[in-house]
């Protein structure tokens, strides 16, 4: 197919309905409403379309994509067209009976988010009080046999908490733990100056996951996302534009990754209009980024180039007004000190509240 | 257990819910596991394909020097660093 690689991954926003409210979600400061989410009948085709397309896995998200009543519908659909099934979850909503009828649908694996190690920072961070809710749903993955990942989301708010967190996933039966520093993009770019980390805090965590990886070994994997403000190299961020994932929106827009609505200017396709490959291979979207040609002069003769793939482009975005400039995160770029000094202005600050994540009324 | 030596009597098998599946789009045998997928190349994939729970480790080595007509001592180290790595990433049980 004009020599353009299968994606592997399908990332399916199936709301963005959630009774939490965490001030770092992925979600677009626009939410879609319950009103515009796709029909039942369009995701069973989408899913089809994606497995002929080459994707291997689907993950399920949000919002809460247990919000949704049609999910068994949806992962029964996914596992019979070959696809590894993926529930990325608060679990506030997910009952026995529900976890039940998923298995049996064929769900292959759950990542259940925490927001703290303990109850009143977790249910402060997320608007809600869940976590005690989160931890009896841990218990009932792991007696359904399925494997299960903690993801806690890290900032400086819950940072001095990172031991207890992957005590807490460890003794929750987790075969895989992550650690996710906060990304600052949409509703976290708006708290960004109430969640970044002090660059001292952020080698403390790290070295503490590497103790914690050595300790675990061969138990318990754990995965480690930092933040790029204190990077010298930018992170490939999906794996490089177009290369490797699909987003799709409640509404059926279709992302190269999950932020990609913050860039202006771009255009989306929508699977109630087009065939995912079609929109795969052709959408303007995709081909914008896509590849090498697109980079900057630096970016384009840089021997990382086809390993960062030129980093993130709504990062360069929100951090520079250009979307085609090189990521700010790369120590070569231009705009490097940019970064570097927001971050280092905004993590002396003292805690401050959060703008939870909501519907704008 | 990390880093040592596979017992000649172990019986590797791949843990709950990961799948070896044969991928059309890549013409490739894949192990796929939660948020991940290793795509394997001919002989990871006579290695895995062995690893059954049934197979010890020992038979699925005579296996492999009969199949590649090589000696033992060549093939072991192979499959021992191979169900090593997939074990220590919970891809496989011992």
């Amino acid at each position: 197919m004009n020599g353009i690689a299968p994606p592997l991954a399908l990332l399916a926003e199936l709301t963005h309905r959630c009774p939490l409210q965490c001030p770092y979600c992925s979600n677009p400061l626009a939410l879609e409403r319950a009103g515009e989410e796709l029909e039942t009948a369009i995701w069973l085709r989408v899913l089809g379309e994606a497995a002929a397309l080459g994707c291997l896995q689907v993950h399920f998200s949000g919002g809460e994509p247990t919000a949704r009543r049609d999910l068994e519908q949806l992962v029964k659909r996914a596992s019979d067209c070959g696809l590894y099934t993926n529930l990325i979850t608060s679990g506030v909503l997910l009952d026995e009976a529900r976890l039940a009828q998923l298995v049996d649908a064929g769900l292959e694996h759950v990542q259940l988010s925490f927001q703290d190690s303990n109850e009143a920072g977790a249910d402060r961070i997320a608007g809600f009080a869940g976590h005690r809710k989160k931890i009896e749903t841990a218990g009932r993955i792991r007696a359904a046999g399925l494997p299960l990942t903690a993801n806690f989301v890290v900032h400086r708010q819950n940072l001095a908490n990172l031991d207890s967190m992957i005590a807490l996933g460890v003794e929750l039966g987790a075969e895989r733990i992550e650690i996710a520093h906060v990304q600052y993009y949409g509703w976290a770019l708006q708290n960004r100056a109430a969640l970044i980390p002090a660059r001292d805090d952020l080698a403390r965590a790290t070295a503490a996951v590497e103790e914690a990886r050595g300790r675990l070994k061969g138990a318990v994997v754990i995965d480690y996302v930092v933040p790029d403000y204190y990077a010298k190299r930018p992170k490939a961020c999906m794996g490089g534009w177009a290369r490797r994932f699909l987003n799709i929106t409640p509404s059926g827009k279709v992302l190269p990754c999950h932020a990609a609505e913050s860039i202006p200017h771009l255009l989306f396709d929508n699977v109630r209009e087009r065939s995912l490959a079609d929109i795969w291979e052709n959408s303007e979207a995709f081909n914008r980024f896509r590849g090498t040609a697109w980079m900057p002069e630096l970016c384009r003769s840089c021997e990382r180039a086809e390993i960062d793939w030129g980093g993130c482009r709504c990062q360069a975005f929100a951090l520079t007004g250009d979307a085609a400039r090189t990521d700010p995160a790369c120590a070569l770029s231009p705009d490097h000190d940019v970064m570097t000094n927001l971050a280092a202005a905004e993590s002396t600050h003292p805690p401050d509240g959060f703008v939870y994540r909501r519907h704008s009324h | 257990m990390s880093g040592s030596d596979i017992a000649d009597d172990a019986r590797p098998r791949l843990a709950p819910h990961r799948r070896l599946k044969f991928d059309e789009a890549r013409k490739s045998w894949t192990i796929q596991a939660p948020e991940r997928v290793f795509l394997l190349d001919e002989i990871a994939y006579a290695i895995v394909s062995r690893c059954n729970g049934e197979k010890t480790f020992a038979g699925i080595v005579d296996e492999l020097c009969g199949a590649f007509g090589a000696p033992r001592d060549v093939v072991a180290p192979d499959v021992q660093k191979l169900v090593r790595d997939f074990a220590d990433k919970g891809v496989m049980e011992l």
